[in-house]
């Protein structure tokens, strides 16, 4: 017991207060990543292992158009467009042909897609981090850091795009005809939805998602080519340990697990902290396998 | 996925020869190949050849989950690194090294993360196992690389070669051409035991796992349990091939437990076939073949893995059976 | 019996249509086609292929042989939704609305089309809402919650959105209460005064006869009988051959 109160009693209370904040920023930009990919597992029955390079490549024509044109929203908005295009591109030529087959062949298709995506970027781009300015410079006072402005907008910036994203899927026309495809893909069509189309949109968002979210990365940290699986990889644990498919579970399981990797990073280096992710993981396949957001396990 | 194991060519069926006798024949002539090649290769083709059956075991491996029991599995990479791991603590902690300490270590080491890997992701169907069977690979590969004190962490663990040493008939030193015939006597025998398994009893029940799972279970199988030996089996060759290939190059390094080696080693799996034990091999091969030769026309720099990976894409919609497959349908004609 | 002359151009034609599932022979050669505007019924024992022929008009099942005419262009190879924009509307056996969608909703995927204005749209809408009042009460609502009945509305009704120039009805009246059922018989002359062509298949023998012009029997996946629905009643020789227990 004395060694509990002790423990508690050691504990940083400034450190754990600025490592919530920093929690909660990667925590919203985790989320977005998680949101394409979820969105796409969920309509296409697609797993999506190409997400983090989507995610990584979104983030270099970021670096690039800020480079040339030293606008942080233009970087958003144009990369955005273009990681859409490519994700369209992709969806047609190379998952278009494996619709009716085993969907382990989205994986592989996907994996090959992936490797292919971060080579592109090596050759690119080299080796060496590239990295963004931060586009707000000014910084608050939080304890005896200044902390910057920037990551909270970061963050607000993520839960925007995310909600505009809920919204559009609930009330646009595109977002009934996905809803509609979902539940139904055969009446769909014979209601004059063109599904091979919807999928192609569905692909083109999840990938825009991506690349947005990388984007709004980028200032946080440098840019390399192998930043993908990292992020790809928590993406699927949030996605797991959220409920397949669940949009808010992905977000709540994003959140939870950054701001537990935060805590873990005042004891140890950021490098083992990842551990705390792989931990949920395992528990919530133990115990809670549909996912430790959701609802009710079925 | 749903592609079968494919017979024997039909034309030579025709011709009077038994299955059996087709395929030991075909052995015999591709052993005697690969026994006379380090004598008259060049240095660099015979360490390159050795790789490639080293690579090709650890497809093989693989093969065995996703060819026969239909589990994508993208784990190996730390069943392959936890057996050179096993092997270098062996050669490390004992003197002087041993080849049998090496070897057995190695396979403990592989067996245990297979063991610890099945339990948790065979729970999950598909997809979900994939996944979930990568980030196993990446939890070993954190603890390997941050532990640094027991693993040497980035820089990994340096040791020596032991010696070649058969009870009672051999003890030298490895020649670049014994370490070549070692590894394919190990190699070969892996080969032949994974087809005594495949065709056995117990690899019928995986492919009846791969073909329908429900029937299978219903039929009253412990789907599970198979599963879990069907995951043990693959990791224990993976180790395997990593102690070889610690003994090989004398390093162990995290590089190997990170996810690209399980990566990899699905594309050999997909490039030679699926389901065949000898594609994967075959597939391993033409991967370094293809990335040998691109990196000799243009340079180091290139990125070989581009068109590589093209080829791969093209391979799963187009050629779903593989480069072996595509042989024997071209041979049936 | 006298069989009518054959429409000059019609609206569907369907021509020696061939099906197969997996390896059974569903349809074994199924030829007939409706008019403009023409009720056609089409009559049979369950399991003889009614339900295929529709599925394959609108291009879920894929004809292995044979042909589709709208219009006099083949449509055989059509993806479906292509075939729902131009004009075949399909109601299936059962029913099938999106059920986690409101009823607005449902109305929408036939609604939201290209090239139909705002104030069409509208009119479509008061069109629908005045032959279904219960679906303008329950607007909001998820389909899900509707009764078996409002849905077989709800299904109609978004058919009707397509502003389809042929309506597939594939067993409308099928567990439905009687005063259902002749809603449905309503439904359907609406329809025809509109000049909506229907396909129709159907159990219900006295429906059918009184709303089709045309009728068709069925029989292991062939057309064995057609004449003018007024030639023939319930008691007639061959309602009893093909449809009689």
């Amino acid at each position: 017991m004395d060694m509990l109160v002790g423990f508690i009693q050691s504990i940083p209370l400034d450190l754990v207060l600025i490592q919530t904040v920093n929690g909660v920023v990667t925590g919203m930009i985790l989320a977005l990543v998680a949101s394409g990919l979820t969105f796409i597992f969920g309509i296409m029955d697609v797993v999506n292992f190409a997400h983090g390079e989507l995610f990584m490549l979104g983030a270099y024509i970021g670096v690039v158009v800020f480079a040339l044109s030293g606008n942080f929203w233009l970087a958003l908005i144009t990369s955005s467009l273009m990681v859409a295009l490519l994700g369209a591109a992709l969806q047609i030529l190379t998952l278009r042909p494996l619709i009716g087959r085993d969907p382990l062949n989205t994986i592989l298709v996907t994996f090959g897609i992936s490797l292919i995506l971060q080579n592109y970027a090596l050759w690119q781009f080299g080796p060496v981090a590239r990295k963004i300015s931060e586009p707000i410079t000014s910084h608050f006072n939080l304890f005896y850091l200044e902390y910057p402005w920037y990551r909270l907008v970061i963050a607000g910036l993520s839960a925007a795009l995310i909600g505009l994203f809920w919204l559009f899927l609930k009330h646009s026309k595109f977002g009934v005809w996905i809803r509609a495809t979902t539940q139904d893909r055969v009446m769909a069509q014979a209601m004059g939805i063109p599904v091979p189309w919807v999928y192609t949109g569905v692909f083109a968002i999840g990938a825009a998602l991506a690349a947005a979210s990388g984007v709004l990365f980028a200032p946080l940290a440098g840019v390399t080519h192998t930043m993908g699986l990292d992020w790809v990889l928590k993406a699927f644990i949030v996605v797991v340990v959220g409920g397949m498919g669940s949009l808010g579970g992905s977000i709540a399981a994003a959140i939870f697990i950054s701001l537990l990797e935060a805590y873990a990073s005042i004891w140890v280096s950021p490098a083992q902290a990842v551990i705390v992710s792989f931990v949920v993981l395992i528990l919530t396949l133990l115990f809670r396998p549909t996912g430790l957001f959701v609802p009710t396990p079925k | 996925m749903t592609t079968a194991p494919l017979d024997k060519p039909m034309s030579l069926k025709r011709a009077g020869l038994s299955h059996n006798a087709i395929f030991w024949g075909g052995f015999c002539v591709v052993m005697a190949l690969l026994i006379v090649a380090p004598l008259v290769l060049p240095e660099f083709w015979r360490r390159f050849l050795t790789e490639v059956l080293i690579w090709g075991l650890l497809a093989m491996s693989s093969d065995l989950l996703i060819g026969y029991t239909g589990m994508i599995s993208f784990g190996h990479s730390a069943f392959f690194g936890l057996g050179m791991y096993g092997a270098a603590a062996a050669l490390l902690a004992f003197s002087p090294p041993n080849l049998w300490l090496a070897i057995g270590l190695g396979l403990a080491g592989a067996g245990c993360a297979a063991l610890f890997v099945a339990y948790f992701s065979t729970r999950l169907r598909d997809i979900y196992f994939a996944i979930t069977t990568l980030i196993f690979s990446q939890i070993f590969y954190v603890v390997i690389f941050t532990w640094t004190p027991v693993t040497g962490g980035e820089n990994g663990l340096i040791f020596s070669r032991p010696r070649l040493w058969i009870p009672f008939l051999y003890d030298a030193r490895f020649s670049s051409a014994t370490m070549h015939w070692f590894v394919l006597a190990v190699v070969a025998g892996s080969y032949l035991m994974l087809r005594r398994i495949t065709q056995s009893p117990f690899g019928m029940v995986l492919q009846s796992i791969r073909e329908n799972e429900a029937r299978t279970r219903a039929i009253g199988y412990p789907v599970q349990l198979y599963k879990i030996v069907s995951v043990m089996l693959s990791g224990v060759f993976a180790g395997l091939a990593g102690v070889l290939y610690a003994i090989q190059n004398e390093f162990a390094a995290p590089d190997f437990v990170y996810f690209i080696t399980s990566g990899d080693t699905v594309i050999f799996n997909v490039m030679g076939g699926i389901g065949t034990l000898v594609g994967p091999i075959v597939g391993a091969g033409f991967f370094q073949l293809i990335r040998e030769l691109l990196s000799r026309l243009f340079g180091d720099q290139f990125p070989y893995l581009i068109p590589l990976g093209v080829v791969f894409i093209v391979m799963i919609i187009f050629l779903p059976q593989g480069l072996l497959g595509f042989a024997r349908r071209w041979l049936n004609r | 019996m006298s069989m009518p002359a054959p429409a000059a151009d019609p609206l569907v034609k369907v021509d020696n249509l061939h099906t197969y599932y997996g390896k059974s022979h569903i349809l074994h050669g199924v030829s007939l086609h409706v008019g403009r505007g023409e009720v056609v019924g089409l009559l049979g024992r369950n399991g003889v292929g009614k339900s295929t022929t529709l599925k394959t008009i609108i291009g879920l099942v894929a004809a292995a042989q044979g042909d589709v005419l709208y219009e006099g262009r083949s449509i055989v190879r059509s993806p479906p939704h292509m075939l729902a924009q131009i004009g075949i509307g399909y109601v299936p056996e059962d029913r099938r609305i999106f059920r986690l969608l409101t009823v607005m909703e449902n109305l929408r995927t036939g609604l939201d089309r290209k090239g139909v204005t705002d104030a069409r749209k509208r009119e479509l809408l008061d069109k629908v809402f005045f032959y279904f009042p219960v679906l303008s009460e329950r607007r909001n609502q998820a389909g899900g919650t509707l009764s078996g009945g409002e849905q077989q509305m709800l299904a109609i009704a978004r058919a009707m959105m397509l502003e389809p120039k042929i309506i597939l009805l594939d067993e409308p009246t099928e567990g439905l209460m009687p005063r259902m059922v002749s809603q449905i018989s309503q439904i359907i002359d609406a329809l025809h005064r509109d000049g909506v062509a229907i396909l129709l298949v159907e159990q219900n023998v006295p429906l059918t006869l009184e709303a089709s012009q045309r009728i068709y029997i069925m029989e292991k996946g062939e057309v064995r009988h057609q004449c003018a629905a007024s030639e023939i009643d319930i008691n007639h020789a061959v309602i009893k051959q093909f449809l009689g227990v």
